[in-house]
């Protein structure tokens, strides 16, 4: 079993949420939830949006890239947003990351 | 945390159902009552480990009187309905129990983000494999202590040690992701750092390390188990420093020693707040310690539905907002974050339940709880209290 290293994450960075962490709408209180170990997530729509463009085969440079068309925003802007937002969730060990 | 995130919410919204309270004074109102985010099944009592600290009750629940499969699965669609999102799947151990793979193929169906809690002995690779493709989430997996000497005599398993480490190889191999749970008290405490080793070696995401909370076994135990104040304050300092070293690699969730704290945990995340727990027969309890409050009347689930005995129930009712607290506590700013903390606490230390949490800094039985917690600490660890298996 090898030990994994703690990743820096860039515009290169390829992304996927880890086994045992998944996306679920809860009617009960009429949200969508991250769901991971003793974790349970409440997700904005942009929140959702990033995490379901994180297919483990687009870097984030490419998923900045369609979000800046599809909402004619900076792209440089939404870049630092999502690296930021992925960086947070990779320290919570909740991707699996590739760069 | 990122702005487009933010911890589920527990607090209530304007659907949720309400409840009548009446207080000490006669003053009656109505309070809101978010649905639970978890739900601990005790599937069985039945354990082949005999740790002097376990957190069943005294009187264990014998395997005639367990819930069937279909009742079992019966109270997992009714959680899913009722609003839980995570399921814990605990015991005893709950391999004991031959269906436990149709009860977590089935707890996965009702949508329930599915957590297995073993000591991991009653697991094979078959198995492991078996619940993998079931649709477990997660696998936590306890170990006593980082060597086998040592954590085979705290679980009175000769062997356990070897056989949870196959169980975290077999998990890995399957791609279940795992934590391991590690109990710390006085006996294992100076290994911690042998323990978060031995966890990121085994592939551990995320270890869990919580102090023995002094309840049922462990508090017969006490003098073998309570922490010495500085093996504290070491581990504090240690588990700070661990989380920076390792940030990225293993998260570390951890739960002081609360008899060296100065506030009270908010135990359960408060009362009826966020949690039930199912005992082997199919009793519904707002904690698992909750049975040592004689004057709470528990419902099962064979008698009434789960949404019910969580909204209407006397039990879960009755520590619910802060009409039953003493003055002490409904006027102090941190009701709202620790909830006059742990009532099974209260009831043990102090013999009443509806009184302040004597772990309080305010508590007028706080020196009490100090001193004795000093006692025990410097004692010479007596031979284990192991529970009954």
């Amino acid at each position: 079993m090898s030990e994994p290293s703690a990743v820096t994450v860039t515009a290169q960075t390829v992304a996927k949420l880890a086994r045992g962490v998944r996306l679920r709408e809860d009617p009960v209180r009429g949200q969508t939830v991250l769901l991971a170990p003793e974790r349970a997530l409440a997700l904005d729509e942009i929140a959702v949006m990033i995490v379901n463009a994180l297919d483990g085969v687009r870097d984030l440079d490419a998923i900045a890239q369609e979000f800046s068309v599809k909402f004619e925003a900076p792209k440089e802007q939404i870049l630092v947003d999502v690296i930021a937002f992925v960086d947070e969730f990779s320290k919570r060990r909740m991707l699996e990351l590739k760069s | 945390m990122n702005e487009h995130v933010s911890i589920a919410r527990t607090s209530a919204k304007t659907t949720d159902r309400t409840s009548e309270w009446t207080d000490r004074d006669g003053v009656t109102g109505r309070i809101r009552i978010p649905a639970p985010i978890a739900m601990l099944a005790e599937l069985t009592h039945r354990c082949p480990l005999a740790c002097p600290y376990c957190s069943n009750p005294l009187e264990l629940e014998g395997i005639s009187t367990e819930l069937s499969t279909q009742e079992w699965i019966r109270v997992f669609q009714e959680a899913a309905a009722l609003g839980v999102l995570h399921l814990h799947l605990s015991g005893g151990e709950p391999a004991s129990r031959r269906d436990l793979v149709e009860l977590t193929a089935a707890a996965a169906k009702a949508g329930l983000y599915t957590n297995l809690i073993t000591s991991g002995i009653g697991l094979n690779e078959r198995r492991i494999a078996e619940l993998s493709a079931a649709g477990l989430d997660h696998l936590q997996l306890s170990i006593q202590g980082a060597t086998p000497v040592l954590a085979d005599k705290v679980g009175g398993y000769k062997g356990g040690y070897d056989r949870k480490i196959a169980v975290a190889e077999w998990t890995h191999a399957a791609g279940i992701p795992l934590t391991v749970n590690a109990v710390c008290h006085k006996q294992n405490m100076d290994e911690l750092g042998a323990m978060l080793d031995l966890a990121v070696e085994l592939g551990a995401r995320r270890i869990e390390i919580a102090t023995v909370q002094f309840h049922g076994w462990a508090e017969k135990n006490r003098k073998a188990l309570m922490p010495t104040k500085e093996q504290v304050l070491h581990a504090n300092a240690f588990v700070e420093e661990a989380r920076k070293r390792l940030e990225g690699i293993i998260v570390i969730d951890y739960v002081p020693a609360d008899h060296h704290s100065t506030f009270p945990k908010a135990c359960m995340g408060g009362w009826g707040r966020t949690g039930l727990n199912v005992t082997p027969s199919g009793k519904v309890l707002p904690c698992h310690a909750a049975e040592s409050i004689p004057s709470l009347n528990f419902e099962t689930v064979r008698d009434m539905s789960l949404t019910d005995i969580w909204y209407d129930s006397q039990a879960f009712n009755a520590y619910r907002g802060d009409s039953w607290m003493p003055d002490l506590c409904r006027s102090c700013d941190r009701k709202g974050v620790d909830f006059g903390g742990c009532r099974c606490q209260a009831m043990a230390l102090a013999g009443d339940a509806a009184t302040t949490d004597p772990v309080c800094i305010l508590s007028p039985m706080r020196h009490l709880l100090v001193e004795q917690a000093e006692i025990d600490s410097r004692a010479e660890p007596p031979e284990f209290v192991y529970r009954g298996r």
